[in-house]
């Protein structure tokens, strides 16, 4: 418990922002942090629905793509883990905010439990086991225009976490085999 | 209504006046802040834990929230099978069960 504690000062340090003042707050979602880690074998938000598959939850695994984001317009991560000055230091009040998470992204994983249900048989089965890992996760190289940092990953994150450029800043790398 | 056959958690309460039915995650404090809340306002409900529910009943409340025009986020709480509310926002809490 304490590992996942420091770890998000760690965190919060590192980039400028608080963690929720409130003792009982920070408590439950410190504790819903260590509950997903032990049950997935990552820390995935705990405030949304995970789905066991790291490559479907990467971007809710805490910090998640979304907090930095959220922080800058909202002044709070999704779950009010993290959060900026004024509202730490209480100028502004704490109110839920949308979910920025794309609706797809969502459903993804939904549609794989539920295909995952579906009782497979024969050849069937077999396929469905060798294309376990989800087809529709495309990984790319992306690199910051601004500072030079590379990424390999789904999508773009939304502020580069070297130079805090914005997502339009990236690029995708294309490579051709001609080389 | 879609949430018939799923295995719901039942509080008691004084106050039975609305039928309150909460769609949360075991690991999420605002769901945890939302239950408090009406426990603390002798509100009777349900809930479901999703996170710990069968991907089937899972599925399903997806569809029950996507099917009332609301996003899947937790909490959900749904009031008189009508009224639907996204988050622990305590005032429109507070307007719907009368408080």
């Amino acid at each position: 418990m304490e590992k996942v504690r420091q770890r998000a000062e760690a965190d919060a340090k590192t980039y400028g922002y608080y963690l929720n003042p409130n003792a009982e707050f920070l408590q439950d979602l410190l504790e819903g942090l260590k509950q997903n880690e032990e049950r997935y074998g990552y820390p995935s938000c705990p405030c949304r629905i995970a789905i066991g598959k790291l490559e479907l939850d990467r971007d809710i695994i805490c910090p998640c793509d979304y907090r930095d984001p959220d922080v800058a317009e909202y002044g709070t991560c999704y779950c009010a883990l993290y959060m900026r000055k004024d509202l730490y230091e209480g100028k502004a009040s704490i109110v839920p905010i949308p979910e920025r998470r794309p609706p797809e992204k969502q459903a993804r994983a939904y549609t794989v439990t539920s295909e995952a249900t579906v009782p497979a048989t024969g050849e069937k089965a077999s396929e469905a086991k060798a294309t376990e890992q989800p087809a529709e996760v495309k990984k790319r190289l992306w690199y910051c225009r601004q500072c030079g940092y590379v990424v390999f990953r789904e999508d773009p994150p939304y502020i580069c976490p070297i130079c805090k450029a914005k997502r339009e800043m990236f690029a995708p790398i294309e490579i051709s085999a001609k080389g | 209504m879609a949430s018939e056959n799923m295995n719901k958690t039942k509080v008691s309460g004084k106050n039975n006046k609305h039928r309150v039915l909460v769609y949360a995650l075991s690991t999420c404090a605002w769901c945890k802040m939302t239950k408090k809340y009406l426990h603390e306002n002798n509100i009777e409900y349900e809930y479901v834990d999703v996170d710990l529910a069968s991907d089937e009943d899972h599925e399903k409340i997806r569809q029950d929230i996507i099917n009332r025009g609301s996003e899947p986020s937790f909490p959900t709480l749904i009031v008189d099978d009508k009224t639907v509310i996204t988050g622990f926002r305590k005032d429109l809490i507070k307007e719907a069960l009368e408080l």
